[in-house]
């Protein structure tokens, strides 16, 4: 099964990179983009019998840096 | 008496030998070098260096894939024990992703890898690793890096000014940390994480000298002088 856990800045937490992002979208010439931020999207393929706690174990353990991130789980159905 | 030290060294570590080159001339002893794949540090140890780099190539986040290697685990231990561990740039990300220092390294506000000298002052200097230097003293010591942008939140940064655990501050903008904050202590004093490089500042042939009191404060305060 997939399962994707989306990990994001935590709210207030400054994102050079977004602001970076950000920037190169105007230079473009896209106007109407308010504010970018950067996160990151890691897709595990793990057996069924891998439970929403070793899954919430791992993005708190490794996944995420809990003192400037967010995550978030998501099982994706095959 | 012997100053017994070890350095850590993880795939993608790049300053090991100039820590190792540091301490051993310093303390007169050449440290162990103890590579990430080892289960157990040497016995006795005074000092555990964590050079800089791009450990296991920065993969996930600066210092992040290296925290949790089996080495850390025998580091933290130490640690916890009393041990010093000097954690410098990757080193320092190292510790805070170890959870041995709170925070955290980002990436630096001007989003460029920032390599010249820089001015810190001296916030504490009544630490093992900060004894050798006059409090409020400035000293010019390089930086190398791409992630120094240290974070914490407002409460953590309150008590680590309050509890006299910032080492040093730069004295001008570098990366956009926290209050200027360059290298955090943890509470027991024994663990100093920093992103400049005293160990590139040890004979003036490396264009000074500033780096060299850091590791004499700490050999000075283990084995005596």
């Amino acid at each position: 099964m997939k399962v994707r856990v989306y990990v994001s800045l935590k709210n207030g937490v400054l994102d050079p990179q977004g602001r970076a992002i950000h920037h190169a979208i105007e230079g473009l010439g896209f106007s109407g983009v308010q504010d970018v931020r950067a996160g990151r999207l890691i897709e595990l393929d793990v057996d069924d019998t891998v439970t929403d706690e070793a899954l919430d174990a791992m993005a708190k353990q490794l996944l995420a840096n809990m003192v400037i991130e967010n995550y978030r789980i998501e099982r994706v159905a095959a | 008496m012997t100053f017994r030290s070890a350095v850590i060294t993880f795939p993608g570590s790049n300053c090991d030998r100039d820590m190792a080159d540091a301490l051993e001339k310093i303390s007169g002893t050449a440290p162990h070098r103890v590579w990430h794949g080892d289960n157990a540090l040497p016995d006795g140890l005074d000092f555990i260096a964590l050079p800089g780099g791009f450990s296991y190539g920065d993969y996930l986040r600066s210092g992040a894939m290296a925290a949790r290697s089996h080495i850390m685990q025998a580091v933290i231990e130490a640690a916890g024990r009393g041990v010093p561990v000097l954690g410098v740039c990757n080193g320092f990300q190292v510790l805070t992703e170890s959870g041995l220092l709170p925070g955290a390294l980002m990436r630096n506000a001007g989003i460029r890898f920032v390599c010249r000298d820089v001015k810190l002052t001296v916030e504490n200097n009544q630490s093992l690793f900060t004894s050798g230097y006059a409090a409020g003293q400035e000293i010019m010591i390089p930086v190398a890096h791409h992630d120094g942008n240290y974070f914490a939140d407002a409460e953590t940064l309150d008590r680590l000014e309050g509890e006299g655990r910032v080492a040093f501050r730069y004295a001008e903008s570098v990366n956009g940390s926290a209050r200027n904050i360059a290298g955090v202590l943890n509470a027991g004093g024994n663990v100093l994480g920093m992103m400049p490089h005293p160990e590139r500042m040890i004979e003036p042939e490396q264009g000074g000298t500033d780096g060299r009191a850091l590791f004499e404060s700490a050999i000075r305060g283990l084995v005596g002088a």
